[in-house]
């Protein structure tokens, strides 16, 4: 790692306050930042962690969404969202390993954006709103591609709210090795329609199957996007997987969420 | 250099730091404390972890100013007051969970937190909990086996030898 | 009734305490005082003309003691490689230089180019940033075939081309092979790829290099499982040091599996820094780091051809193979593909003609060498895979044509250069039924079937050798060393032992197993004994532990020391009870004269030892210390055999274990429940090797799976429970134990099991052209399978 000052404010202002130096970086659980720091790969002037300010933790149920700090680690949200929001739990009982989940954050997974990252597959497919210091996102807005996300420099995203559906589930297909999702499918049917987000497959990030969207908004069953398929032109091709064999899992863990959900 | 001040073990330590250095870094280099090993550099290997403030964290991918004010438990701190083994150390070397020795630390320290979370665990939940603790050693046979005896369950279910 | 100690009990490991409360010591444990941190610049390019490196602003950054370039190593020897192969036509293979750090060229992503020694670990990191390195990338040649085209670039300029030997074995049977292959009823023919992969002990290498001026002794910490032979290697043939003058110790070392044998540039970097600086110098690898620069095992591209009678009968064996060295000849990399592969090429079976030919090829890539098996698991995954096709072809159950081709006499010499002394193949399959419940599968193949799992049972035997090895046959095979075990007994005047072993334990448990025998042979409690390892200052020239050599030859040399101290020890306690030597008797610690109610406890011989008052020292000295070195007059070989059953999801291809069950024949067995783990471990390397794992490079010769990012590592939740069984034992006829050696059998068994059971999963529902699958058999390779 690059040498940096390391700040640990237990205050919201006091955080931005130290965001302001040049290349100062915002950290969450660290989970992906830390590895991402020791292969020299990033060179903040500055960290400043997000972990000792209680307002940005903790979740909360109310007016039919589900709130969530930023900084509330992947194992709260497997304990505490399990009765609201059982598919979100169990999502955030699914990334990482044990340790991980008692450090990494939705916000912070949230401002990486990794594209075979988990969260993003929730937000998107929950029409969640990404709430920062500054101002309210929708997550349709929110993803921009790969790594790439509407948050300005220096603005910190304070909670994410995600209004409840009726039924919802995340189905994740493992990457062998580094267990992220090769292919991950999160679909939530709301009273206005079902949207369903797919992570890890694509080259542009989480995007939403809006044919499946309307297939399933019709017919909430399996059967009904058994003719559909994803498009393998943008879809991810590496050592785990070809671009083909990703634009069939959507299909697969697609049909496998839809079947599972609660 | 910063200063932090923490509890491991049940003793208060303190020590200078850089922003950069990690907590595993704090534990061996700082304090001396060598049974917390680093196995890889991507958070995956599970052989650095620790307990902070009661919960498995992987001590490479933590800074040592997070850890400030926190209780810290290591792999030197899991052995009973009198120094004998505790049940789960124990159950380790009856059931030949361990051959190298390096990935145990952290075998060790995640299996207590399961335990503390989940007192009876099934196989399989033992299995998927350790998702992040590679062994290259065991096979995971009998690790898997060592925590099922330690929680007071049958081991007879685990294929016979 | 198990026995509760010595020979035959599952003692508890006594190394396990220190392991479990993190009191082990382990090379990077170790701090010495004053110490400074080396950190390596190496190549980011597979292949390239090194022209210069520009150290000045690196040697100016805050902290650097000094920037080591390849120009502080002329005059410094190479890295040696200890076996020459001979080649079909006579000729010794292409053996190229190895230099500590670069030369003029760089060969591989990971290849040495300088070294900054500062007094931080990240003042040593910052610096390494700032050294310039001038390199004009040349094409890498990565692809074996095309390294031998005609007009490939070279990896080593000075040397013909990029082929290091051609090998052929026995070339006397070619042609008779060949005919057997005309007039052969049946032929099967496989190709496949025995894919590359990365050792992973979880422990990374560390160095740690030490010199004191005063005596000019030079003192190496490092992860080994053979210091002695480092001491030699790097002594003799890089640096120049007398063993006299230089110590190597190898403390608790965190696993192995082959990639800690062979000596390293990092090794010898320390300790010639360390003389330099007068100062101690310590590496510590990062995993990014040991991915590219720890040997690589496996990596064999082979052709194999088996031609049968019309009932079934093996005929004739037939394989071409090209074999990666990677960039430069690791330490045993030229054995691996030959005589430790073309040997075992047998099998378990009497096929009368065998002939196997063996490229091996210069790439840009990571050296390879000897992994977990190391050759012998090439082999049996061949051998095994194309007799299920074989048996499929010709519409025969899988088990009946092994069977009908067993060894069933020995001790039997194969027509490839080695005699089994025992085994009992059918007892090990009769056995495997049992455990494995065989009559049972068609039951669970409705249950999955009805889950919607397509499942699948694959079997296999397996032999391998073990015991490395009889010094006067390897000579001749070209090994430069020699391959005898020693030990040294020290009896202690109260009676404790004291057992100084040139093996290396490295999770094996000696520490325990080997107090069991000698224990067991004196008839005292296993605490009496105590077993050194692992520092050349205080054990015997010894060779160190792999290719499951340590209780065959380094238990065998402890039995010989033993047994010296044993007939020196009765003559004393003749003395003492005034009786001739010959009748007198030990057992359970105590000398007794035949016929009579004399006795004398161990301890009083013990203290007459060492405090003669009463002792005939005319005719024997005291004292009670004996050394024996061991040199085996064969191999041992193991067997046994394997069966997996997988279900596959017809969905997306992945393949899940449902149940592995393994019997094997390790002769006589000292610590059944080491035996167990031992078996665990290389069942699950080799799972892992047939299902998750594989080092993959792009063109340009980066190394794509550099990470357990990529790397798919066996996590627990990828394992079943394995079901055991060593019960099946031929004893070795050879060595005083009748051991045969557990430590990779496991990993030698298991791939070829979990390949036929997916292919044989894929056959059963429906996906008939489906006859071979590339390891590793990842989820997208079995969908691509089943797509057709």
């Amino acid at each position: 790692m690059y040498a940096f000052d390391f700040d640990r404010p237990a205050t919201l202002d006091a955080a931005l306050a130290a965001l302001q130096d040049e290349d100062a970086q915002a950290l969450g659980g660290g989970q992906t930042l830390i590895p991402t720091l020791k292969q020299r790969l990033a060179q903040p002037s500055k960290l400043v962690s997000l972990t000792a300010i209680p307002e940005l933790s903790g979740v909360r149920a109310d007016d039919g969404a589900l709130t969530i700090g930023a900084a509330t680690t992947h194992a709260a949200v497997a304990e505490q969202a399990a009765g609201s929001y059982p598919a979100l739990a169990c999502l955030a009982a699914q990334i990482g390993d044990p340790a991980v989940r008692n450090r990494g954050t939705i916000g912070g997974s949230l401002a990486n954006n990794d594209p075979s990252a988990c969260y993003p597959a929730a937000a998107l497919a929950s029409g969640a709103t990404i709430v920062t210091n500054a101002r309210q996102i929708a997550a349709d807005d929110y993803f921009q591609g790969m790594f790439a996300t509407a948050l300005d420099e220096g603005e910190i995203i304070t909670e994410v709210r995600f209004p409840l559906p009726e039924k919802a589930a995340y189905m994740k297909f493992e990457q062998p090795a580094s267990r992220f999702a090769l292919v991950g499918v999160f679909v939530a049917k709301y009273p206005d329609g079902v949207r369903v987000a797919v992570t890890g497959a694509s080259e542009e990030g989480v995007f939403r199957w809006t044919e499946a969207e309307a297939a399933l908004s019709a017919d909430f069953s399996p059967e009904a996007i058994a003719g559909l398929s994803v498009p393998s032109d943008d879809m991810i091709g590496d050592l785990h997987g070809t671009p083909d064999y990703r634009a069939h899992l959507v299909g697969v863990m697609t049909a496998r969420a839809v079947r599972d959900a609660v | 250099m910063t200063k932090v001040s923490m509890t491991v073990n049940g003793r208060p330590v303190s020590g200078e730091v850089e922003g950069r250095t990690l907590l595993v870094q704090f534990l061996r280099e700082g304090l001396g404390l060598t049974g917390t090993h680093v196995g890889c550099d991507t958070s995956q290997c599970g052989a650095c972890v620790v307990h902070v403030d009661g919960r498995a964290v992987k001590s490479c991918t933590m800074f040592a100013q997070e850890a400030e004010g926190a209780e810290v438990v290591t792999i030197e701190g899991m052995a009973n007051a009198d120094g004998s083994l505790s049940v789960i150390q124990q159950a380790f070397q009856d059931h030949h969970g361990l051959q190298c020795g390096f990935c145990t630390p952290g075998m060790v320290m995640s299996a207590a937190a399961l335990l503390a979370d989940n007192p009876h665990p099934s196989e399989a939940e033992i299995r998927a909990y350790l998702e992040g603790n590679i062994c290259r050693c065991t096979g995971y046979h009998n690790i898997v086996k060592a925590i099922m005896a330690a929680s007071g369950q049958d081991v007879s279910a685990i294929a016979a030898e | 009734m198990p026995k509760d100690h010595g020979i035959g009990a599952p003692s508890k490991r006594r190394e396990d305490v220190r392991f479990l409360t993190g009191q082990g010591r382990y090379t990077d444990d170790i701090n010495l005082h004053g110490q400074a941190h080396a950190v390596f610049v190496r190549s980011q390019v597979a292949h390239g003309r090194l022209n210069g490196v520009d150290t000045a602003a690196a040697a100016a950054m805050p902290g650097v003691i000094r920037v080591f370039t390849g120009a502080d190593f002329e005059g410094v020897g190479g890295l040696p490689c200890g076996w020459q192969v001979t080649d079909r036509h006579g000729q010794p293979m292409q053996e190229p230089g190895h230099p500590v750090l670069a030369q003029g060229k760089v060969r591989h992503v990971g290849d040495p180019i300088a070294v900054v020694v500062a007094e931080t670990l990240e003042q040593a990191r910052d610096a390494a940033e700032a050294v310039e390195v001038d390199i004009e990338e040349l094409e890498p040649v990565l692809d074996m075939k095309a390294a031998l085209a005609e007009g490939a670039p070279k990896v080593h300029d000075d040397l013909t081309g990029n082929l290091c030997y051609d090998w052929g074995f026995v070339e006397e049977n070619r042609e008779a092979v060949n005919a057997a292959f005309q007039k052969a009823a049946h032929v099967t023919t496989l190709e496949l790829v025995n894919q590359r992969l990365v050792p992973n002990a979880m422990e990374p290498r560390v160095a740690v290099g030490d010199y004191a001026p005063a005596t000019g002794d030079s003192t190496l910490y490092t992860t080994s499982q053979n210091p002695h032979v480092i001491r030699l290697l790097m002594g003799a043939f890089v640096l120049g040091i007398p063993e006299h003058k230089l110590r190597v110790v190898a403390p608790d070392v965190g696993g192995g599996f082959g990639s800690k044998i062979f000596h390293y540039a990092e090794e010898a970097f320390c300790t010639f820094a360390a003389k330099q600086l007068r100062r101690p110098v310590k590496w510590t690898c990062t995993r990014s780091e040991s991915f590219i620069t720890d040997a690589h095992g496996r990596d064999h591209v082979t052709k194999i051809e088996l031609a049968l009678d019309a009932e079934g009968h093996f005929q004739a064996l037939r394989t071409e193979t090209y074999a990666n060295m990677g960039a430069y000849l690791s330490t045993f990399a030229p054995s691996v593909p030959t005589w430790l592969h073309g040997t075992l090429m047998a099998g378990n079976y009497k096929t009368p003609l065998i002939y196997v030919n063996v490229k091996a090829v210069f790439t840009n890539t990571v050296p390879v060498d000897a992994y977990r098996g190391a050759g012998r698991p090439e082999a049996t995954f061949q051998l095994e895979r194309v007799i299920d096709k074989a048996a499929r072809e010709m519409g025969m159950d899988p088990v009946d044509i092994r069977r009908k081709n067993f060894i069933t006499e020995f001790p039997y010499a194969t027509p490839v250069a080695v005699e089994y002394d025992t085994g009992d193949y059918h007892a090990t399959m009769d056995k495997l039924a049992e455990i494995a419940d065989l009559a049972g599968f068609e039951k669970r193949l409705a249950d999955s079937k009805a889950r919607g799992k397509l499942r699948g049972l694959g079997i296999n035997s397996y032999i391998e050798a073990c015991g490395i090895a009889p010094s006067h046959l390897v000579g001749q095979l070209g090994a430069r060393a020699g391959l005898y075990e020693s030990a040294t007994v020290r009896v202690n005047a109260t009676g404790g032992l004291v057992v100084m072993t040139g093996s290396h334990s490295h999770g094996q448990g000696h520490e325990t197993s080997f107090a069991q025998v000698v224990a067991d042979m004196i008839g005292i409690d296993e605490n009496m004994v105590e077993i050194v390892h692992g520092d050349t200052a205080n054990t015997p020239m010894g060779m160190g532990t792999y290719g499951s050599r340590s209780l065959a030859v380094g238990g065998s040399a402890m039995v010989r020391a033993t047994e010296k101290i044993i007939a020196k020890a009765k003559k004393i306690a003749a003395h003492l009870m005034e009786a001739a030597p010959e009748d007198i008797e030990l057992k359970d610690g105590a000398f007794t004269v035949a016929g009579t109610d004399k006795s004398v406890a161990w301890g009083d011989v013990t203290l007459a030892a060492y405090v003669p008052h009463n002792y005939p020292l005319e005719e024997i000295e005291p004292g009670l210390e004996e050394t024996a070195f061991y040199d085996p007059n064969n191999f041992t070989y193991p067997a046994g055999a394997y069966s997996c059953e997988v279900e596959v999801d017809p969905d997306t291809g992945k393949v899940e274990i449902c149940s592995f069950a393994a019997a094997d024949d390790f002769g006589n067995i000292v610590n059944p429940m080491i035996v167990d783990g031992q078996v665990h471990g290389g069942l699950a390397q080799g799972i892992g090797q047939a299902l998750l794992e594989g080092a993959a490079y792009d063109e340009y010769g980066q190394l794509l799976s550099g990470s357990y990012m990529d790397y798919a590592m066996p996590r627990a939740g990828d394992m079943p429970s394995f079901t055991v069984d060593h019960s099946c034992q031929t004893p070795c006829t050879h060595n005083p134990l009748g051991v045969k050696g557990c430590g990779e059998a496991g990993a030698i068994g298991s791939p070829p099991a979990v390949v036929n059971a997916v292919v044989d999963a894929l056959q059963r529902s429906g996906h008939t052209n489906v006859t071979h699958i590339d390891m590793p058999l990842t989820p997208a390779r079995v969908w691509a399978a089943m797509q057709g």
